[in-house]
């Protein structure tokens, strides 16, 4: 299953490995539960490791090993589930994630701009429309915004109230080739 | 998909069905014809008359919720000599409208 | 009032572009209706009996001359000519097309108005006191955090998909005329010792299935950390809140069963927690906020009001409506008035599209062209000249809106119900209408003194049965339409649930109660300035019940 990151559909690096499964060796991604339970045997691995966290599933107990992973993934059963989007922001802002988050599921295209904004930078889509839609840079985005979020390293603060935000040409799915300029001005 | 709306006051309700749904694009209440016309008269409305014809009908509508109606329904009517008018008191107002005068008069059709 | 600048032009245009974009993609079959569904009502659009419905936003409230003007085209142009006031201060078409909302949204834009997040999972809009920057009993006003909460909510991209509706109210008053305690969040703006701007806040109030009184849980939220403290209510709702069973995804579900203790710690963690730097609001920003809601030009010579006088010793029903529709102003030779939308016999808070262009005009020529929507589905002028009340008064009798019943018997709330609404179980407008023709009579009216009387033709209680003084709701008893009668009511600052009296009544029963209840609440008075919810309050149900049951063989 292809993955969107950045403005491209790549291949997938990386593992699902079940909880009961042989780690295989190379990138590998397992549920909380496993990590929990082999904390130390996976910590002693040579290869990249993901974590994947289902919907309610929380970060307690896992706040000082998230710089173990480099790929966090959440996962997203029904796109009007929006406990991800806490999990995510929470993620980049107050345990600093630096490595690559992922949104994975029932992910639409009319979610992409609030995935981005808080924190995913790539998406596990199946929805046929929108892998469509990122493909082709089709996406209607709206890129003012009246709060900040997770993007403050690159969305600027237009004056002159202090919670403005406008996101940049180029986030994952913008309309790049519209002749008219789709409202991003 | 609604299950069928309020309970009814016949003994064959269950059983004597037409599909209702809302136009797509416009939101009117439409029932099912015969010929799959989504059309506004219960009168016209194709009546499936046990269950095995309520499944039937039922698998024929549900092919236009792609692109012509939404919110779909099979809801029991009454047979009441030559017509039809549906069991529930919710579908009786669908078919006919607000119970109450509206404010203004109805706009010139 | 706010005005948008070419930030919020530019954002409501993407966001008419993204809709119309949306409803193409759904019309060619792109999104099925599952998908489109919640898209839609993040635009304010319903399925209901009819047609579809399309809730527009008035923030807070207010709305200009022009606004008031634009909705009148559309009910014209696009709907049967009416529209519906709701009680949160918003307005509903009842007869939209899918297909022309994009255009409708469009016209809207131009007026500075949108539909955007009055459905759907999310934050709605935020509701204020509709007498605020006026009243004469204000702290301070509500609105300017009214709108930087609107902001700050609007298309947030975490508290978008939120386990249910979210819905918060602000007032500047002792007097709580928003029904803050039956809000998901209620903020009451209030000065500390030190003379410094800050709010009390509360969470958890909530009508529908079960209705429940918020907790408070800061007495004293500074001004500065009002959007921090709010994120940090909305995650923990956000991360928590059920997800499993609609009709318990309330945060006043989660807050019941967490507990007042330990949801307040919660809140203060998690707020301790958020990095404020980004969040913070400084004074300044506030004040460029404020400076829209700034009172208007007004003129500070009063030396009397002749004419308002004359009118009031000569004309006995333009007496009686200063008597009831009109309330003290902070600013000498001022007044609020309140535009009944309640006539004997018709649909409360309905307007034709002549009726807004006649307010309108009023707004404009008398009220620094402002009016506001009350959640009791009434309008409000908020700044009126005493000595033009008379030609208000006049102009508002020639478009029929001039019903002084503010308060009273016949100034029912009332939602849509089953005549229009796919979720109601039970007609709500008829029971108002017939209720409203018994006591039609002004003498009697006016003897009952102030009664509010709420209907809800459904436990989603729009129509705020729960804090009436005599709640109505309408449920579906065997196929057949029944009503059950609450008591006790209120959705002030001294919130109360309405108590259920006992069984049901028929439709036509109904009525008969109702008259039964006042009856006996005006022979239980202890004098005509006890109103019935005092009287209530002195007396409980017992009284009320033996006069409803106690023949019942």
């Amino acid at each position: 299953m292809p993955i969107f990151k950045g403005h491209s559909f790549i291949d997938n690096e990386w593992t699902l490995v079940g909880d009961d499964a042989p780690m295989p060796p190379g990138n590998a991604v397992v549920s909380k539960a496993r990590f929990t339970a082999e904390r130390n045997a996976l910590a002693a691995r040579n290869a990249p490791l993901g974590l994947i966290l289902r919907s309610g599933e929380t970060l307690d107990g896992l706040e000082d090993d998230l710089k173990r992973f480099s790929l966090i993934v959440l996962d997203i059963p029904k796109y009007t589930d929006g406990r991800a989007y806490s999990t995510a922001r929470l993620l980049r802002e107050r345990y600093e994630y630096l490595g690559e988050l992922r949104a994975s599921g029932d992910v639409l295209r009319d979610q992409i701009m609030f995935l981005h904004r808080v924190g995913f930078n790539s998406f596990d889509v199946t929805h046929e429309g929108t892998i469509a839609a990122l493909r082709d840079g089709k996406i209607r985005l709206v890129r003012k915004h009246y709060q900040p979020a997770a993007r403050e390293d690159e969305e600027s603060a237009p004056e002159p109230r202090p919670w403005l935000r406008v996101s940049p040409r180029g986030v994952p799915g913008d309309a790049l080739d519209m002749g008219i300029d789709g409202g991003g001005i | 998909m609604r299950v069928p709306g309020m309970s009814a006051k016949s003994k064959n309700s269950d059983l004597t069905l037409v599909a209702t749904a809302n136009d797509l694009r416009t939101g009117a209440v439409v029932y099912r014809a015969r010929d799959g016309a989504w059309q506004r008269d219960i009168s016209r409305a194709e009546i499936a008359e046990d269950k095995d014809a309520a499944a039937d009908l039922q698998q024929r509508a549900e092919t236009d919720l792609a692109l012509r109606v939404a919110d779909l329904a099979l809801i029991p009517i009454i047979r009441d000599g030559a017509f039809v008018r549906p069991a529930a008191l919710r579908e009786i107002i669908r078919a006919t409208g607000p119970t109450i005068e509206l404010p203004s008069p109805p706009p010139r059709l | 009032m706010y005005r948008y600048d070419e930030f919020d032009h530019d954002l409501v245009r993407e966001r008419v572009a993204e809709f119309t974009d949306q409803v193409a993609r759904r019309l060619s079959g792109e999104l099925t209706e599952d998908q489109f569904k919640p898209l839609r009502l993040m635009n304010g659009v319903y399925l209901q009996l009819h047609a579809y419905m399309l809730r527009i936003a008035i923030p807070y409230g207010t709305l200009s001359s022009r606004q008031m003007r634009r909705l009148a085209h559309l009910a014209r142009t696009y709907d049967r000519d009416y529209g519906h006031f709701t009680t949160r201060q918003n307005l509903q078409f009842h007869w939209t097309k899918l297909a022309e909302v994009p255009k409708m949204l469009a016209e809207l834009a131009e007026v500075e108005m949108h539909c955007i997040q009055t459905s759907g999972n999310c934050i709605r809009n935020v509701t204020a006191d509709h007498f605020a920057g006026a009243s004469a009993d204000e702290i301070a006003d509500p609105r300017p955090y009214a709108e930087i909460l609107r902001q700050w909510s609007s298309l947030h991209p975490e508290f978008s998909l939120l386990p249910r509706k979210f819905k918060l109210a602000v007032i500047g008053a002792p007097k709580d005329r928003a029904a803050i305690q039956v809000h998901d969040i209620g903020l009451e703006v209030k000065r500390n010792e030190a003379g410094e701007l800050g709010f009390a806040v509360w969470v958890g109030g909530g009508q529908g299935r079960t209705p429940m009184i918020a907790k408070k849980v800061r007495d004293f939220l500074p001004e500065a950390d009002l959007i921090a403290y709010m994120e940090a209510i909305l995650r923990i709702y956000n991360q928590q809140g059920r997800r499993d069973n609609k009709f318990k995804a309330r945060i006043k579900i989660l807050v019941h069963e967490m507990g007042e203790e330990e949801i307040k710690s919660a809140i203060e963690r998690e707020f301790a927690a958020i990095d404020k730097s980004n969040l913070q609001l400084p004074r300044d920003a506030v004040e460029r906020i404020e400076r829209y809601f700034a009172p208007p030009a007004f003129d500070t010579r009063f030396n009397g009001a002749p004419a308002f006088e004359r009118a009031r010793e000569t004309d006995k029903e333009f007496a009686s409506f200063v008597a009831r529709n009109v309330h003290p102003h902070k600013m000498p030779g001022y007044a609020i008035v309140t535009v009944s939308l309640k006539p004997i016999g018709g649909t409360p808070g309905d307007m034709t599209s002549a009726q807004m262009d006649a307010v309108a005009d009023i707004t404009e020529q008398y009220s620094f062209d402002e009016v506001r929507v009350s959640h009791e589905q009434n309008l409000v002028l908020p700044h009126v000249k005493l000595e033009d009340l008379p030609a208000v008064y006049a102009r508002l009798h020639a478009a029929d809106l001039a019903t002084a019943n503010y308060g009273l018997v016949t100034d029912i709330i009332c939602c849509p119900g089953l005549d229009y609404c796919s979720l109601a179980n039970a007609r709500s407008i008829p029971i108002a209408q017939r209720l409203s023709e018994r006591f039609a009579d002004p003498v009697r009216q006016s003897d009952i003194g102030d009664l509010k009387i709420k209907i809800s033709g459904c436990i989603n209680a729009c129509g705020h049965h729960h804090v009436g003084h005599i709640g109505i709701l309408g449920v579906d008893r065997k196929g057949e339409e029944f009503y059950q009668i609450t008591l006790g009511g209120s959705g002030d600052e001294t919130c109360s649930i309405g108590e259920i009296v006992g069984k049901g009544f028929s439709s036509e029963g109904v009525i008969d109660a109702v008259e039964t209840i006042v009856d006996t609440y005006l022979k239980l008075r202890e004098s005509p300035r006890e109103d019935f919810l005092t009287a209530y309050r002195r007396v409980g149900e017992a009284p009320f019940q033996e006069a409803l049951y106690a023949h019942a063989a």
